[in-house]
């Protein structure tokens, strides 16, 4: 064990026993690769709706590291993400699936699933190049509510262009993506032989692919933050005007971190449409964006591995304790006797109804606990950490050059 | 120090001025803080601007770099204008600065301030970032190397590894120049360099100033304090109310009567 550990140190080049971060990436790896197997054990082989929520949870964990760029790297708040994800659901809905017979194109397209993870990937970066050129310039606040416009223009856009999306009743039926042939087997609902039908059934399948997807992201985006766009994020988010006046082209390298989280965004989106084989302009709202920038929040700023743990944490509470808690709670009475709180009278709905109403406060309840015990993220980078330790420091603006001009 | 940038020397040979601010104004609202301001920096020389509080360097200096262009004038650097240019086209053209109150990248170690000022230097791509090829390799080598090698010259490399913030204050200062130093620089702008030292600390102070120089890199410095510019410049200009009073060597302006009623106030 400790020849390993010294070994992945000179691949992370850092001892992992000193790094949190690699002990996180090692356990995450881990656990990645025992969940499937730890879920078919404990459902006795019916876990394949876990397998298949955790897929889902994937795509929530690409948003989060692609909206850390934009946050915790170079420190730009993007409250209309989500926008960026509806892109790239709706580009594959249109470049994968009958639908545009029904359009005034009348000719279905139907471009393979990772050709098409590509084309929402730049169709997502490309609407963030073009939202990002000319607010940019903008500062702080004003990005935040030009962005939080921009995530409740696009849904509303894909809603009411009925004659190209089919306004709320959404695109379906999407196609299924296909695995390369040498890739087929029992995991993609075939047989071991090579086969006709390549397609892609089995949750497991989705779940494997996800996590592929996952650990590329965070290998090229961890390569980022190491290289000299990953320091001028840095050295734009501490001080605008001194980076600039050190050579950093401050629009260029945010409008660079505004098009990479844009662009993951487009492409969580297309695995997302991908496998829900359906997109509704209902599935991007800003609830969407907030989650994710409270994946980020919560789980901890700049830092990878902390975005990640916030998001599945986030994502597990939202979608599993959150929707049983109503049950959970009436069972819960049940066994201790108070049957009485589980009846209906008058305005009381039942403990379950009362949950059920109360779920978001719940929810809300736990984010400002978290918050309030962990200011910095379960996680945090040694930046955010430090920061919050000491006292955030004064934000310096462009004024106050000009302040002690003498 | 080596791999210096091929500037254009003096692109205005004839009277090697690198630098020549030409009826430069600004003005903010109703208030004129550089008011028609002239003079000429001569390349590898130590050139510096004094005046008493308000008088307009630091506008000055911010026109230059691009942070608030000047309302009318000319700047002209190695023959090319500069004037309106945004200040990352500026550190590129060969201008770095400094700042009067730090402007250090303080949850950054100093070799990352350092490595950061050598951005504009820099090729790699996104690309090369994204899958760090060999070329991206062997640049942040090479970047990594180079900004050892200034933490030495400014004398910090102690700190190499430390947050910047967590630096002593006249290491903060050491620090600013390095990464100023690190773009490059064929003039360098150092505004009030000695701002808060002891006096043993701005005599060494001067002597790096002298070493930057001896590199072949010009400096142009603000300072406030006239003895710690009367021993390190040959050439000074003073502002004050935003309009050159006096310009020449420290003798010069020493007995310049303008100069004195500037420092001392007019005598009754």
């Amino acid at each position: 064990m400790k020849r390993l550990l010294s070994r992945l140190g000179s691949i992370l080049e850092r001892d992992p026993r000193k790094d949190p971060n690699a002990v996180v990436f090692l356990l995450l790896t881990f656990g990645v690769i025992a969940f499937p197997i730890a879920i078919q054990i404990v459902t006795r082989g019916s876990g394949s709706f876990l397998i298949s929520q955790a897929a889902d949870a994937g795509v929530y964990v690409l948003l989060a590291i692609g909206l850390n760029v934009v946050v915790g790297f170079a420190g730009l708040l993007d409250l209309g993400y989500a926008a960026f994800f509806a892109i790239g659901a709706y580009t594959y809905a249109f470049i994968a699936s009958d639908h545009m017979e029904f359009t005034p194109i009348h000719q279905a397209i139907h471009i393979p699933f990772w050709i098409a993870l590509l084309v929402g990937m730049f169709a997502a970066a490309g609407a963030g190049a073009i939202l990002g050129a000319p607010t940019l310039r903008l500062r702080g606040d004003y990005l935040a509510i030009v962005t939080l416009g921009f995530g409740e223009i696009v849904p509303r856009l894909f809603r009411n262009a009925s004659t190209w999306t089919s306004g709320v009743n959404g695109i379906s039926a999407l196609d299924t993506p296909a695995l390369p042939i040498w890739l087929n087997g029992p995991w993609s609902g075939d047989a071991f032989a090579i086969v006709q039908n390549f397609k892609i059934i089995d949750p497991l399948a989705y779940y494997v692919i996800m996590a592929i997807l996952v650990a590329i992201s965070v290998v090229l985006v961890n390569n980022l933050r190491r290289s000299r766009m990953g320091r001028a994020w840095m050295a734009v988010r501490e001080d605008e005007v001194a980076a600039a006046a050190m050579g950093v082209n401050t629009v260029g390298v945010k409008l660079l971190a505004f098009s990479i989280g844009a662009a993951f965004s487009g492409f969580a989106g297309t695995f997302y449409g991908a496998k829900l084989s359906l997109v509704s302009p209902e599935n991007f709202g800003f609830t969407v964006s907030i989650t994710i920038l409270i994946m980020v929040v919560l789980g901890g700023m700049g830092n990878i591995p902390g975005v990640i743990v916030g998001a599945l944490l986030i994502y597990y509470v939202i979608f599993n304790i959150l929707p049983g808690l109503p049950q959970q709670a009436s069972d819960f009475a049940n066994s201790i006797g108070a049957t009485s709180l589980n009846s209906p009278s008058g305005d009381w709905p039942g403990l379950a109804g009362e949950v059920q109403r109360l779920k978001y406060l719940i929810f809300g309840l736990i984010l400002v606990l978290t918050m309030l015990l962990r200011p910095q993220g379960l996680l945090p980078s040694r930046q955010r950490a430090e920061e919050l330790q000491k006292g955030v420091h004064e934000d310096t603006t462009i004024e106050d050059v000009n302040a002690e001009a003498t | 120090m080596t791999d210096r940038g091929a500037a254009p020397p003096g692109a205005q040979a004839g009277d090697g001025a690198i630098l020549r601010i030409d009826h430069v104004t600004k003005r903010f609202g109703g208030l004129v803080a550089v008011d028609d301001v002239t003079f000429d920096v001569k390349k590898g020389e130590i050139f510096a601007l004094i005046g008493p509080n308000g008088a307009g360097k630091t506008t000055l200096f911010n026109g230059i770099t691009g942070i608030f262009p000047p309302t009318a004038g000319r700047i002209v650097f190695q023959g090319r204008e500069i004037t309106g240019a945004k200040p990352h086209q500026v550190a590129a053209f060969g201008i770095a600065r400094t700042f009067q109150n730090i402007r250090l990248f303080e949850y950054m170690s100093s070799l990352d301030n350092v490595r950061l000022g050598q951005h504009c230097r820099m090729h790699a791509k996104l690309w090369d970032s994204l899958f760090k090829t060999p070329a991206e390799h062997r640049e942040e080598q090479r970047v990594t190397d180079r900004a050892m090698e200034l933490l030495q010259f400014v004398g910090i490399e102690q700190y190499t590894h430390i947050y910047a913030r967590n630096l002593p204050y006249g290491s903060q200062r050491r620090l600013e120049i390095a990464r100023a130093l690190a773009t490059n620089p064929a003039l360098l702008l150092l505004d009030e360099p000695a701002a808060g030292f002891t006096p043993q600390e701005k005599v060494e102070l001067m002597g790096l100033v002298h070493k930057i120089v001896d590199q072949g890199v010009t400096v142009f410095l603000i300072e406030h304090d006239m003895k710690v510019v009367m021993g390190v410049s040959r050439r000074i200009v003073v502002l004050d109310h935003g309009e050159k009073i006096a310009e020449g060597t420290p003798e010069q302006v020493r007995r310049d009567q303008r100069v004195i009623e500037a420092y001392l106030g007019t005598q009754h």
